[in-house]
């Protein structure tokens, strides 16, 4: 290991980073100071305490030179607080996930009539903002550094710009989510921040595209590898679908509310387009990014097909971005709008299970794993329910079927076997692998607590996913039923009143979700903490000729 | 052309994307735009006054488009509970649009009139009093709070900027238009109904004393669904064919 020399080369990232958050603390101030809408000014404390622990993290990091560790091998440390904040977000969402579906449940016991916060309609977007952009942001940003250093043979590009991303990224989380619970909304489902918080994630996401494609560019590797084309797919259109669906007026400067910059139909098909390829993008080809690294990994045996990846890869991007329209099926949107948006959400299934049978036939010759390796098994079931989801989503798009399914819980139900069986699985398996590579520990603490936690959140997913099934179909036939004089047979409450039950299986799955993710937390907690031996340094011989230059 | 084109050089992978995931936005949204008819010609659409316009800002702010939304869509059983389906000339100056995703609630597009204001109030301040099965979160602050309505005219001058046609006229007198519309006996009752016709005038709290912002809401809820006039619109006229 090399020591901190005396000349240091100047580097810029620790000029301008600080010189950066200097400028927005000052422009925080000054909102706080004169901003007449109280949001305004409790949004500005909460940013500035944001920006105030970032800044003491790089005095206190950088006070005494540039640290010996990011002159040698890759950069772990901003990975590891990735996976750490993706626990904590993880746990906070699926905690709020689960006091909302109470309330549903049982209105009477978690409504505070006092606690204007408290209620449903603020609660709401704190829970899918935590457990999408929270969790499973983290978990992307964490997940693509390491693996587009170790498939680029690069330490990750631009000094501490990584850091910044991390630390910007969950400012713009505690800025989201303390926002949700003040009112301060844009109504833009998975887009809700205001325009302020807005601008703060382009700068991030920015920086973050930068880091990215600087390491692929910087890469030992001739060949650029298959999981990096989907994590730069995801960082790029995500960053055009933030812009674009964000546009808007602010009222003034000094105000947190603004309006956007279209209105009615465009307005409701530019959300659309967003929200749908938030899902695409951010929840799939993020996640597939995942998928094609950690299960060759893990498996130890290389991807399934090299061609099918590229067919994958390009078909998913270009078919995903048209799918949108089928959430406005038999809207005001115009039909021709509606029919395009069908037919390209019915082709997206051939993509789809194109990803899916590339994940799980790279299994082939290692299916034996699935029995002793719990952590694969996520992995690989995380898979299956891609499969699933993405069969039943075209399924859904269908303008006969979505006739039924439109405004019912069924909608929730579909939504969750993908979150909760895709995304939450991909990103506990890849934390379970990452834990010990990271920590530099053997294995993990405890196998059979990584079983516990299987099977007690699959018995969650499923008793979630049935329930939401049950009840949204029944809503659905409940809502057109008519009766033999030809009136319709229930009044809108009576449907209502008809989802108790379910509301309740509901919330039980999602509890047994949240209990899993909880022993996960204890069972990283003991892996880190040395109860488990410690293994050799894992930086490979080819690296270590890279680092010395 | 092999794929090592693009798997060796991360800039053409790059633009690569970028062109890709771009083509499918540009021919659906873009078309909208510019294609006539994609928002219907009806008479009686106008923009919200300053007080419906707080009330949405409450209605958005409290995140009631998560469990109602506000577009009916064309369905035997939805025209049948709901009323006329909604046309997109109904959301034309909605910024932004609150057509919503789920109904864990009744639809809202067309609530307006439907219930009295005292309903209204009665139904917001405790939800279970007047629906026993209902699951709807109490809102008694709202009859609580005095609308916080300082940057109204702001707020107006930021929806013109969208192309809102808010008047300089409705700009200046926008306080004036918010007061006179939450108060029936205020002097300014004529000129803010000549500003925006049919706009109804009262105390819709049922609270003299001050503005609240249950006021401003149930003013919004009561003018959702009722500007235009159906009597002269036809679904079946070739120029309203989508």
């Amino acid at each position: 290991m090399q020591t901190a020399t005396a000349e240091q080369p100047m580097r810029l990232d620790l000029a301008a980073i600080p010189i950066f958050l200097l400028i927005v603390f000052v422009a925080a101030i000054i909102e706080a100071a004169r901003s007449p809408d109280p949001r305004m000014v409790f949004q500005a404390w909460t940013f500035m305490a944001c920006v105030a622990a970032t800044a003491i993290w790089y005095a206190r990091t950088y006070a005494d030179g540039i640290p010996a560790e990011e002159r040698t091998g890759y950069a772990n440390g901003v990975v590891k607080a990735g996976v750490i904040a993706s626990m904590f977000w993880g746990i906070a969402g699926m905690l709020v996930g689960l006091i909302i579906a109470l309330q549903l449940a049982f209105p009477d016991l978690f409504y505070f009539p006092d606690l204007p916060w408290t209620n449903f309609g603020r609660m709401r977007p704190l829970h899918t903002s935590a457990v999408i952009f929270a969790f499973g942001g983290n978990v992307l940003i964490a997940t693509s550094f390491y693996v587009v250093q170790r498939t680029s043979r690069a330490r990750l590009w631009g000094g501490s710009l990584a850091w910044f991303v991390f630390w910007g990224y969950n400012t713009f989380i505690v800025l989201a989510g303390t926002g949700y619970l003040l009112g301060v909304t844009q109504s833009r489902e998975y887009a809700e921040p205001e325009w302020y918080a807005d601008l703060w994630l382009t700068v991030v996401w920015v920086s973050y595209l930068l880091v990215f494609l600087g390491t692929i560019i910087k890469r030992k590797e001739p060949h650029i590898y298959v999981a990096n084309w989907f994590y730069l797919a995801f960082i790029v259109t995500i960053a055009m679908l933030h812009v674009v669906n964000n546009l808007a007026m602010p009222v003034s400067l000094l105000e947190t509310k603004s309006v956007s910059l279209f209105s009615g139909v465009q307005d409701a098909l530019t959300q659309w387009w967003y929200g749908h390829n938030a899902v695409g993008f951010f929840l799939t080809a993020g996640f597939l990014g995942i998928m094609y690294y950690f299960i060759p990994k893990r498996a130890d045996r290389p991807i399934y097909s090299y061609r099918l990846s590229i067919i994958h890869f390009w078909t998913l991007i270009f078919i995903y971005i048209w799918a949108g329209p089928h959430h406005l099926l038999y809207t005001a949107l115009p039909e021709w709008a509606q029919t395009l948006g069908m037919t390209f959400s019915i082709i997206l299934w051939m993509p789809s299970w194109g990803g899916m049978i590339n994940g799980l036939m790279t299994l082939s010759g290692a299916w034996d794993k699935l029995r002793t390796d719990p952590v694969l098994r996520m992995i690989v079931v995380s898979v299956a329910f891609y499969g699933m989801a993405t069969f039943e989503g075209p399924v859904m798009s269908v303008k006969t079927v979505n006739a039924l399914s439109h405004y019912t819980n069924w909608t929730i139900g579909h939504v969750h076997s993908g979150a909760l069986g895709w995304v939450g699985y991909v990103s506990f398996g890849a934390i379970y692998c990452l834990v010990p590579w990271l920590w530099k520990k053997k294995d993990l603490y405890s196998n059979a607590l990584v079983e516990w936690h299987f099977w007690i959140s699959t018995l969650g997913i499923v008793l979630y996913i049935t329930s939401m099934w049950v009840a949204g179909i029944m809503q659905g036939l409940m809502w057109r039923a008519y009766n033999d004089y030809g009136f319709l047979e229930y009044s809108f409450v009576e449907v209502v009143q008809a989802m108790h039950p379910y509301y309740i299986i509901r919330a039980v799955g999602g509890a047994l979700y949240l209990i899993g993710a909880l022993i996960m937390a204890y069972n990283l907690w003991r892996t880190v903490r040395s109860d488990v031996p410690a293994r050799d340094a894992i930086a490979g011989p080819s690296f270590a000729a890279e680092a010395a230059q | 052309m092999s794929h090592a084109f693009f798997e060796r050089n991360s800039l053409l992978l790059l633009i690569g994307i970028l062109v890709v995931v771009a083509i499918g936005g540009m021919v659906e949204i873009a078309p909208l735009f510019w294609i006539n008819g994609t928002i219907e010609k009806t008479s009686g659409m106008r923009p919200y006054t300053p007080l419906e316009l707080e009330g949405r800002n409450i209605y958005v702010r409290e995140g009631c488009y998560v469990c109602h939304s506000q577009m009916i869509r064309s369905l035997r059983d939805e025209v049948e509970r709901y009323g006329h389906y909604s046309l997109a000339a109904e959301s034309m100056y909605d910024h932004p649009f609150q057509w919503g995703s789920e109904r864990t609630g009744p639809d809202l597009a067309r609530v307006g009139g439907k219930y009295s204001d005292a309903w209204q109030r009665q139904h917001l301040d405790d939800p279970r009093s007047v629906v026993p099965e209902s699951i709807m979160p109490p809102y008694k602050f709202l009859a609580l709070t005095p609308l916080d309505y300082r940057d109204i005219e702001d707020q107006l001058r930021a929806n013109r900027a969208v192309g809102v046609p808010y008047t300089d006229d409705d700009i200046k007198n926008a306080k004036q238009d918010l007061e006179a519309q939450a108060n029936p006996n205020a002097d300014g009752v004529d000129q803010m109904q000549k500003r925006y016709p049919k706009a109804q005038s009262r105390d819709f709290d049922g609270n003299p004393d001050q503005v609240t912002e249950a006021d401003a809401l149930i003013a919004y809820l009561q003018v959702l669904g009722t500007m235009v006039d159906f009597k002269t619109y036809h679904g079946n006229a070739p120029e309203n064919r989508r």
